[in-house]
């Protein structure tokens, strides 16, 4: 009896216990929306951050809950798009990706340097100082902060000056949150022309600070037959969707600070497409 | 007996408080106070359960475990009772209060088997108070952690913009943090006494 009455007390407090939760799980039963579900696995799962939302599984609840875009997923694409479209029973949309472009061509024999830096390989860190061991305040840094936000391995440093891989980059915007100068920027896929300054300073010394920095002398908004080019805080900006990529900026700019990258192969570009 | 109340919610807040005097509930302490929201969310969670657990322990401690002379079971049937009450809790959240149940969200199950609800539960007990009384401790003590926790969220908030040396960076710099928090907390001892007894 000594041990009979505990060991009785507490198997039926469990037993009760246990019966009256799968009572009420039977009465308050909740249809969970298996979409959520179906949409997660159809997302790449690769978590970046990019559609804005804290993963792909955050992602897949707002779609559900909070009605948000089907086309948001970068690292997808249309691809993507069209699936999640398929299980929400909506249309997709056009949605055309973006890659990333870093706005200089201050490479280490363009941009003067006002001293040699020596501490922790950081473009943060560099910066503290003097805004940079460049004399220009604006370019890129050169120690590869967003080399360690990428993913996808689609950004390195070459001659000082961060360059996207547009084989591998997905237009998951890491890279532009981690540029503590802010040069990174996103353009649609289709454009390859773009100018590759970022310096609001005056023609005369941004041209003192580095060979390849955009004047604003305003030859390629007279030479741009599509009305595509502006200047604004001295520097040109090209607006990528009047852009033809005809190349005419580029042969006329005194400074080469406009680039065109060549064309991608055709099955390239139709894969990003 | 409204001020023996009201001395028993003011103890167990300011000098008894459960974390901080107690060491009861550390992990969530540390764990969830990153942020003041998550913080609040926590607290408020922890509250309620604290006071449903003792409203349903301390009726089952005085009518059947002290009954059939098992008080020695009092662990065991506690976090029993406790478990499926907060999955209950959570069940019925879920049907009737989507959005209550939605900012509680993870917070709720987490605590099912926390150590501070089933030290509240256990320390009623003996602590020999009344049903009343018990709950009121309850309410106290839940609130003496929402206290403790938003304090400790605003101290981490300005530790992450504050140049902490490389060693001390990470948890080391959050639990000498939190000790003299604590510290800081006994100088309370006497006062509740002092003032309404």
């Amino acid at each position: 009896m000594v041990y009979l009455t505990p060991i009785l007390i507490v198997c039926v407090t469990g037993i009760v216990a246990g019966v009256l939760l799968t009572i009420a799980a039977k009465i308050m039963f909740v249809p969970a929306d298996e979409r959520v579900e179906q949409l997660t696995e159809a997302l790449p799962g690769a978590n970046c951050g990019g559609c804005g939302f804290a993963g792909c599984s955050d992602y897949a609840s707002a779609i559900v809950n909070d009605g948000a875009d089907i086309n948001l997923c970068p690292v997808g694409g249309p691809a993507v798009s069209a699936l999640l479209a398929g299980i929400m029973g909506v249309e997709a949309g056009s949605a055309e990706g973006e890659y990333a472009v870093v706005l200089c061509g201050g490479y280490d024999n363009k941009t003067n340097k006002i001293f040699e830096y020596d501490g922790i390989p950081s473009c943060k860190a560099v910066k503290t100082l003097y805004g940079g061991a460049g004399a220009c305040g604006h370019g890129c840094l050169g120690y590869g902060d967003c080399v360690e936000a990428c993913q996808f391995d689609a950004i390195g440093v070459v001659n000082g000056v961060a360059w996207v891989d547009r084989n591998n980059c997905l237009g998951c915007k890491a890279c532009v949150k981690a540029c503590p100068n802010g040069i990174i920027t996103m353009v649609p896929r289709h454009n390859l022309t773009y100018v590759a300054c970022s310096s609001t300073d005056k023609g005369a010394v941004t041209r003192k600070a580095c060979e390849a920095g955009c004047i604003a002398c305003g030859k390629c908004v007279k030479v741009c037959k599509f009305d595509a080019i502006k200047v604004e805080n001295n520097k040109a900006v090209i607006d990528p969707v009047k852009c033809k990529n005809c190349g005419m900026c580029v042969k006329e700019c005194p400074t080469h600070a406009i680039v065109k990258l060549p064309k991608p192969p055709k099955a390239a570009a139709a894969a990003a497409n | 007996m409204m001020t023996q109340l009201f001395i028993i919610i003011m103890g167990v807040i300011l000098v008894n408080n459960y974390v901080l005097a107690q060491f009861l509930g550390i992990c969530p302490f540390l764990g969830v106070s990153k942020k003041l929201n998550s913080a609040v969310g926590m607290s408020l969670a922890v509250t309620f359960v604290m006071v449903l657990s003792t409203v349903a322990t301390w009726p089952i401690q005085t009518f059947l475990l002290d009954r059939f002379n098992i008080g020695y079971m009092q662990t065991v049937v506690f976090i029993l009772v406790i478990a499926a009450l907060v999955q209950l809790v959570e069940l019925a959240l879920k049907k009737y209060m989507p959005p209550l149940y939605r900012s509680l969200g993870v917070y709720l199950p987490l605590i099912t088997t926390n150590c501070c609800v089933l030290g509240v539960t256990v320390n009623n007990i003996d602590s020999s108070y009344n049903f009343i009384e018990s709950i009121a401790n309850s309410f106290g003590a839940g609130i003496g952690f929402l206290l403790a926790m938003v304090l400790f969220a605003g101290i981490r908030g300005k530790m992450e913009n504050s140049d902490i040396p490389e060693v001390l960076k990470g948890v080391p710099s959050v639990l000498i943090a939190a000790s003299i928090l604590s510290v800081s907390f006994m100088g309370f001892s006497g006062v509740v006494e002092g003032i309404f007894g």
